[in-house]
């Protein structure tokens, strides 16, 4: 393996990891609040993605400006992210909140099927693609490799950005420490005047928002096709499984882990690229059955 | 009219039909043979544990059937069933020293990445496994005899109608055996059952490889009659719809998976005439109305039913 092939594949995992990233961190926001695991959370990610192609495609201005390239990703990440959020916490979550975890695993899972056929109903099943973002911003020379700007910068800046301001706003807004607390204990922080109702609502909202938000950004990078959501289900779930449920520090570097693996393998393995972030997520599981990040609890007899 | 009579009025309902409708032959057997690994995904129910990749086992059995009847043709039917079993057996009892240590949404997705895992090298070894094509099988000699379309299908509409008798029997037995009662104690207390000196985790491997062996013989059987198996057979989609007829028949009595399978495969018809290309939204919204309405299924209601008469 050469110096220029290395480097290609680092730069690929880092694009990765920034979207797997986006849309593990929704899931694990949700998890975290409402003791839930979305598993229509990857057809948040496709629904971002058609929403984005949607927008671009009815928003498209005369100018070629960047900013009118992508504004309607955002606009139709955000719009999406809010409606299938709200519907969803609203109509479903919070009302299978004290069913039994398989009960609640089984509701998730039948939105999803819901939302499969939705999108298939909507968009149809001929792959859709949005490429002016990328286009416009033009190339970037690292070392002997040219990268597209789009992938390599806008990406994981939008995750770091995302990243920190997550983390300092939970800890230092009075909504995230309301997050924090429900997070912590959803009885204890009710009995201190916290409106978990409201916060679960919002957080599902903020989590599917990024969910789409991932979706859309990813959108002028890839062909948008039937199936693409059931497959970052099962991706981010290996990067929140890995990093532990509910982490969020642990989330960024399981994804820039499991982003990086499958990169590599796409240039050193082909065949077995798919594989990679299932046999990260199973060797890391069998070491570690939390997750490598997830804190200690006591069992409840 | 009794709970333990209704796998026997299934088995005789499903041949008489069979035999005046020679049409409905294909539906039955497949909708049956989907109740045999529904059977297994409710065994698991009743732990409490929702697996979203037990079509992965019907998958590798199907595949197991269809190589062996490749490599070698004259192999016969009843063997073909029997390496389905066998594979659900073996896969299921490998699978499970693994899956077994995880409960709720562990446990179900990581049977759902793993089946994903399945789904995708099977479509990736094109030379072996010929891609998302699948394995196209001739029909197989069945007990020695070459046969037709016809009774060949008969015969094995026959073979599953004795089936569903013998596999709600023993299912049923294992429900009341001290096995079958530390299963369902997974679900209230694992702690407990701990405490009462049984390992959870052997005693859930158990319930494991039970539900791969029925998975394996359901999907040989789908094998047989589809004469084709491709990787569909194994994706998410296919592992739902199992867990949507365990869950709309029931865990409580084994019958209800084949009552379930019998109602999904009306519900497909119905709508594959009425509405097509939304299947997975009617799954998905009957699965919903399920969960609130009727969380226990079909077969609770007819067991609560013969509680009734009983004391009556």
């Amino acid at each position: 393996m050469n110096s220029s092939l290395l480097l290609l594949g680092l730069l690929d995992g880092i694009t990765q990891a920034a979207v797997l990233f986006l849309v593990a961190l929704g899931m694990t926001l949700i998890f975290g609040v409402m003791r839930i695991l979305n598993v229509a959370h990857g057809s948040f990610y496709a629904f971002g993605g058609y929403a984005a192609a949607s927008a671009s495609v009815y928003l498209a201005s005369s100018g070629e400006s960047l900013g009118a390239a992508l504004m309607p990703l955002l606009a139709g990440a955000v719009v999406m992210g809010l409606l299938l959020g709200a519907i969803i916490e609203f109509g479903l979550v919070r009302r299978i909140l004290n069913m039994d975890p398989a009960m609640q695993l089984l509701a998730t899972f039948a939105v999803f099927m819901v939302l499969e056929d939705l999108q298939r109903l909507i968009w149809g099943v001929n792959p859709v693609s949005i490429s002016a973002a990328v286009d416009l911003m033009g190339t970037v020379k690292v070392g002997a490799v040219n990268y597209n700007a789009y992938q390599l910068l806008l990406l994981p800046a939008v995750a770091v950005v995302i990243y920190f301001g997550l983390t300092l706003s939970l800890g230092r807004t009075k909504f995230g420490r309301q997050i924090l607390a429900v997070t912590h204990n959803r009885e204890v922080s009710m009995a201190m005047g916290i409106n978990a109702k409201r916060v679960g609502l919002l957080t599902f909202c903020i989590g599917a928002i990024l969910g789409t938000l991932g979706g859309a950004l990813a959108a002028p990078t890839t062909s948008l096709v039937p199936g693409i959501g059931g497959d970052m289900m099962v991706l981010s779930f290996a990067v929140v499984a890995v990093a532990g449920l509910g982490q969020i520090t642990g989330t960024a570097i399981a994804a820039i882990l499991i982003g990086m693996a499958k990169a590599f393998a796409v240039y050193l393995f082909p065949e077995v690229e798919v594989l990679v972030p299932y046999l990260i997520m199973v060797l890391v599981l069998l070491w570690r059955p939390e997750g490598l990040f997830a804190v200690a609890q006591a069992r409840r007899v | 009219m009794a709970v333990r009579f209704t796998p026997w009025l299934i088995a005789i309902a499903a041949l008489v039909l069979g035999i005046l409708f020679p049409w409905l032959k294909t539906p039955l057997i497949i909708a049956l043979s989907y109740g045999f690994a529904a059977l297994g995904v409710s065994i698991l129910i009743r732990a409490g544990q929702v697996s979203f990749g037990h079509a992965g086992f019907t998958c590798l059995a199907g595949y197991a059937a269809a190589a062996i009847s490749r490599t070698w043709p004259a192999t016969d039917a009843l063997v073909l069933l029997l390496a389905g079993v066998l594979c659900g057996l073996v896969s299921g009892a490998v699978v499970g020293l693994f899956v077994a240590r995880y409960r709720a949404i562990f446990f179900g997705m990581l049977n759902l990445a793993l089946s994903m895992v399945l789904f995708a090298v099977l479509g990736k070894f094109y030379h072996i496994t010929g891609g998302t094509d699948g394995l196209r099988l001739e029909r197989p000699p069945l007990a020695g005899m070459a046969l037709e379309r016809a009774p060949f299908e008969t015969a094995l509409l026959a073979i599953v109608a004795v089936l569903v008798v013998v596999a709600c029997w023993a299912i049923r037995r294992f429900y009341a055996a001290p096995m079958g009662q530390a299963l369902i104690a997974i679900k209230t207390n694992e702690v407990r059952l701990e405490y009462l000196g049984l390992s959870a985790r052997r005693v859930f491997w158990t319930g494991y490889v039970i539900s791969a062996t029925l998975c394996g013989f359901s999907g040989a059987m789908f094998a047989l009659i589809q004469g084709l198996v491709t990787p569909e057979m194994g994706y998410w989609v296919r592992s739902g719809e199992f867990v949507f007829i365990a869950i709309l028949g029931g865990a409580a009595h084994p019958v209800g998976a084949f009552i379930g399978a019998l109602g999904f495969e009306t519900l497909k018809l119905v709508a594959s005439a009425v509405m097509t290309g939304i299947w997975q939204l009617v799954i998905g919204v009957v699965l919903l109305i399920l969960i609130f309405v009727a969380p226990n299924g079909l077969s609770a209601i007819l067991v609560r039913f013969e509680r009734r008469t009983r004391t009556v």
